[in-house]
């Protein structure tokens, strides 16, 4: 396919091994924020092809895996209310909540529904005016778009029995978190691409200017990623800091306009809990007020949650970076992609579930280091 | 669900007072709000996350970064020899 295979090309590859093994000269240690790619460096092994010394730790940029306990909690509790359709990504199903997941709802006699684009949930809504149903709102800047345009769309649609359950989260708060960690070992940030699609990349100027850090906003092929680690290790090796665009051909510095135009006034940023690390100030996006009518938080009292995570489970220090899937006992024995423990091992941007996908053991732990 | 894949628009319509197409990712064919892409026509590539385009690909951009890549072998060559 046009503008994939291209990007993968091996001898391609090749040559920007070559070019960052001349380039580097000592030690350095990267962050990829998004899931998308780690997935693509774990599955390709671009991680164990690096030159000595560099070391890619794995970012929170999973959302599935950063959606806190309570909102999937809550959002169980839903389902269960009679007359109602809870609609979700397909990779929510089977994250595993304090007691259940919502597939295992689904088998039970809930009515759960996978949609692809949540505009799908608004024509739900419209085809069933008796019944009420509830769109699970979650994921970073890339998806805030569209769940903005399917409130909006559903306020002139004028429908009454459409809400959804937000949880967006931002990630220059969170890549800001990260570097305000104790012992953070992060040198420089390979930033997701598709969220500078939407939202540009200005709010990063500050954050490399402020702990000099090199930023490049970073494309999800292997050629993207090799080049996206070239450009940041240029920086380091040149005692540079900036913001640069290695994905160029679909990120503008503004972004997409429209796009956050949306996104401002259906959402404002709150404060925001991410599972597995905790709270982060202003790293979230709630309803405003304008929009409060289709908040499925008013809409439904289910009472108080009592959430639990499962206790074998290290997801806060894998988000964090602090350990690799590899570091955890129950790492392909009890928790596996069909069994799940924790968050990281369900999706494939979990960087668990991308370790086991790629047939690593815990036993090979030591030799991949 | 994050992750977003370059398709080829074929067709560009109007639906319930939204700008939609047709987005052809190598022959699986989507419906995809192209609201968000106002300035995408049939035979551009947009990035498409969850049913909505989110970015025109500039195809001279995507050429010039192949071309950089291609062009740093003529460089490694002649730094490394033969
Ligand atoms: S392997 Fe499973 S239990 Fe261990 S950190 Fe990952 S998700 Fe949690």
């Amino acid at each position: 396919m046009k503008y994939l295979d291209e990007y993968r090309d091996p001898e391609l590859a090749r040559l920007l091994l070559a070019e960052l093994r001349r380039v580097t000269t000592r030690p350095w240690t990267l962050m990829e924020v998004c899931g998308g790619q780690t997935n693509t460096i774990v599955r390709q092994g671009i991680d164990e092809l690096l030159p000595g010394g560099i070391r890619m730790i794995h970012g929170p940029g999973c959302p599935v895996c950063v959606t806190p306990l309570e909102v999937l909690d809550r959002a169980m509790a839903i389902a269960q209310t009679p007359g109602t359709i809870l609609t979700s990504f397909g990779d929510m199903l089977r994250v595993p909540g304090s007691r259940t997941d919502l597939l295992a709802l689904r088998a039970r006699g809930a009515d759960v529904r996978i949609v692809y684009s949540p505009m799908d949930a608004v024509t739900l809504a419209r085809d069933n005016p008796d019944r009420q149903v509830v769109f699970l709102a979650v994921g970073f800047e890339t998806t805030a778009p569209a769940n903005a345009m399917a409130v909006l769309h559903a306020a002139t649609l004028g429908l009454t029995n459409f809400s959804v359950l937000v949880s967006h989260v931002l990630v220059p708060p969170a890549m800001t978190a990260v570097l305000r960690a104790p012992g953070c070992q992060v040198q420089g940030f390979l930033a997701a691409g598709h969220v500078c699609a939407v939202m540009g990349w200005t709010e990063y100027e500050p954050m490399a200017a402020e702990f000099r850090v090199p930023i490049v906003v970073t494309g999800f092929e292997p050629l993207d990623l090799l080049e996206g680690i070239l450009m940041a290790v240029r920086q380091l090796e040149q005692g540079r800091h900036e913001v640069e665009n290695q994905y160029a051909r679909a990120v503008r510095r503004d972004g997409n306009t429209a796009a956050r135009a949306a996104i401002r006034r259906v959402f404002r940023v709150t404060d925001r809990t991410w599972r597995g690390i905790g709270a982060i100030p202003d790293s979230g996006l709630a309803l405003t007020d304008e929009f409060a009518a289709f908040d499925a938080r008013r809409r439904f009292d289910v009472g108080r949650l009592v959430v639990r995570e499962h206790p074998d489970c290290v997801a806060g220090d894998i988000l964090t970076g602090a350990k690799t899937p590899l570091d955890c006992a129950a790492y392909g024995t009890a928790c596996t992609p069909r069994t799940p423990l924790g968050a990281p091992m369900v999706s494939a941007e979990g960087t668990c579930a991308a370790y086991h996908n790629a047939g690593r053991r815990r036993e090979d732990r030591h030799a991949s280091r | 669900m994050c992750l977003g894949i370059p398709g080829l628009v074929t067709e560009v319509e109007q639906e319930d007072g939204l700008r939609v197409g047709t987005v052809d990712f190598g022959g699986v064919r989507k419906r995809v709000c192209l609201a968000y892409a106002p300035e995408a026509s049939a035979g551009d590539y947009v990035i498409v996350h969850v049913g909505f385009a989110i970015s025109v690909v500039d195809a001279a951009e995507a050429q010039r970064t192949l071309a950089v890549l291609r062009a740093m072998g003529d460089v490694l060559d002649q730094e490394l020899g033969p």
